[in-house]
């Protein structure tokens, strides 16, 4: 499947209270009016950008870094994030989007400007910059991540498999 | 056959609790020894539970939830989250710590669920913590845990490990705060991503167990996994009552294989202020002070032992918190409230103008207990500093040891601490 979206583009060190901040998020177990405040304290207007018509969050190095609050990729996928595209991630975070299945993407997101319109093939491998004209490799993800995204996540993994299936 | 490589401290935990011959790279399922949810985490673990169809925890002493972020509730969505979890405990259990019995991070060890040579997982990012205590512990999100609470394991990737060694002797009024400090200045936040710290030297096994469980707790800071120390005597006697679990330390071969080694020497590390908005944007204490500052902050996971109480009601004894400046304090637990109280340090504190808080995360996470103003800077023994953290994305937190919170507080402005200590006492 290829997804396409606008970059909404960010620095490194993008870390979790960034994403969602612990005072909206210790209020409720409601993702839909928690995504309003994805970002906010960095980009005040991310949600109104990303929610119409689907975004891509491009960001620096360290992506995610801080807490491990799972808030954090489930507040992207509602605000309408269709990946997260970074030069590194922090570990929890990156379990985290794997296991609530936000698409997360290493590359060099140097090549990517805000603006730019992408797609995404993550199945086949290909990502395309179409404002620029270039295609952006990136690795494939570790099989067991592979696997548990394509269950669709850690909760459907274990539903389908009663406990952990991993090869 | 050559010999047999050594391992470090991780690949011998996950080795012990995957029944493999792990080795950093591998991706192994091991069992958890403890799982643990607080309140920002565990009621999306409850739901996942619910999601995954699982009724019952493995096994119902292994698992523990506690309310610590947001409590008492300040608001009636927490209220409403606290419910949640008390009902999942009387459901499944599980062990639940309520409001005012403090952090999980303090709670965890001092109740002896985890001992030496455990692997633990925690739905909180400071889990790192106990690598104090010789225990694998690691911050997980709350589907992880709720697959851990399931199961009674996890996925893990073992991690290449990176070695920390801290030679010298500290300074009178330098604490392990200023040496964590330091190491983020130097390698920054995301300088060991993925990786196992194995910390240690002569610095660190002079270091009290309370004053090791701050540099452990703030591995994540770096990006790493885990923070892990040795056993000691010390640590052995730290867990002497606190549980019938029998402790299995585990110590790194010395010819176990490290990503890399870095060694400091700690007696050149003066006090250290971590700047805003973001725990490696260190300084000296000297480039930072004289900055002005309306409140104080000594407690949470990294800071809220007794012996942090009694460093700073050391510097406090006799003498008043500045009148532009709120001091709020929290202990890291109720038995460490308790025990402050008997030591009188509490007493110092209040009288010199102290706001003391329930046992808890206090004002670090932004949901109660002191949210700073516009504008307003604020000096806190906590582990994070980025920008709204505390709940006004338009306050400046800075980061530094109980010392320098107490002698700042009294300044109203950020001090050198090392004024009230050695020989210009």
């Amino acid at each position: 499947m290829t997804i396409a979206a606008r970059a909404i583009k960010f620095g490194d060190d993008i870390n979790t209270d960034y994403i969602i901040s612990g005072k909206h998020k210790f209020k409720s177990n409601d993702m839909v009016a928690m995504a309003v405040h994805a970002m906010e304290d960095v980009d005040p207007h991310y949600y109104e950008k990303a929610k119409p018509e689907g975004a891509f969050l491009v960001a620096g190095s360290n992506f995610g870094m801080g807490s491990s609050r799972e808030q954090a990729p489930l507040v992207l996928i509602h605000s309408n994030t269709k990946a997260v595209l970074a030069k590194s991630f922090a570990r929890i975070f990156y379990r985290n989007a794997i296991n609530t299945g936000l698409p997360v993407v290493e590359c060099d997101t140097d090549l990517i400007d805000d603006g730019d319109e992408l797609t995404l093939d993550l199945e086949g491998g290909v990502l395309v910059d179409v404002t620029k004209g270039i295609t952006i490799p990136f690795p494939p993800l570790p099989p067991v991540m592979a696997q548990l995204l394509a269950d669709g996540g850690l909760v459907e993994h274990f539903k389908k498999h009663g406990g952990f299936a991993l090869d | 056959m050559g010999p047999i490589p050594g391992k470090t401290i991780a690949e011998k935990i996950f080795s012990a609790h995957s029944g493999t011959d792990a080795h950093a790279g591998d991706i192994v399922v091991a069992d958890v020894d403890f799982v643990m949810g607080q309140d920002g985490t565990s009621p999306l673990a409850i739901k996942a539970l619910e999601r995954m169809g699982v009724t019952q925890v493995f096994d119902p002493k292994k698992v523990a939830v506690v309310m610590d972020h947001s409590s008492p509730s300040p608001i009636e969505g927490v209220s409403a989250l606290h419910t949640q979890m008390r009902e999942f405990g009387k459901r499944t259990g599980v062990k639940v710590y309520d409001v005012g019995c403090g952090v999980c991070h303090q709670l965890i060890p001092e109740n002896g669920h985890v001992v030496p040579g455990d692997l633990m997982v925690g739905c909180d990012s400071h889990t790192c913590t106990y690598g104090a205590l010789n225990v694998f512990s690691t911050g997980v999100g709350s589907t992880d845990g709720a697959a851990a609470m399931a199961a009674g394991k996890l996925w893990f990737k073992v991690p290449e490990t990176m070695k920390v060694t801290y030679t010298g002797e500290l300074a009178p009024g330098v604490f392990s705060k200023d040496l964590v400090l330091f190491l983020a200045g130097q390698i920054g936040a995301d300088g060991a991503t993925y990786k196992a710290l194995e910390i240690g030297g002569p610095v660190i096994d002079a270091l009290s167990v309370d004053a090791r469980m701050t540099i452990s707790n703030m591995a994540i800071e770096v990006g790493a996994k885990a923070g892990l120390m040795k056993a000691d005597a010390k640590t052995l006697e730290w867990f002497e009552g606190r549980g019938e679990r029998v402790p299995a330390p585990v110590e790194g071969d010395a010819d176990a294989s490290y990503c890399c080694e870095l060694v400091y020497d700690a007696g050149a590390v003066g006090p250290q202020v971590a700047k805003p908005h973001s725990v490696d944007n260190v300084s000296p204490i000297e480039e930072v002070a004289g900055t002005p500052i309306a409140q104080g902050y000594l407690g949470t996971c990294t800071n809220g032992r007794l012996e942090d109480f009694a460093v700073a009601a050391g510097i406090l004894k006799g003498r008043k918190v500045h009148s532009d400046v709120r001091f709020i304090i929290a202990p890291a637990s109720k038995q460490i409230l308790l025990d402050a109280i008997a030591a009188g340090y509490i007493q110092t504190l209040v009288e010199a103008g102290a706001v003391l808080v329930t046992p808890g995360c206090g004002p670090c996470v932004g949901t109660h207990n002191g949210v700073p103003s516009d504008g307003e800077n604020v000096i806190s023994t906590a582990n994070r500093n980025f920008k709204g953290r505390m709940g006004n994305g338009n306050a400046f937190i800075y980061l530094g040891s109980p010392a320098t919170v107490a002698a700042s507080v009294i300044e109203g402005a950020i001090t050198d601490p090392r004024k009230y200590f050695g020989e210009g006492r």
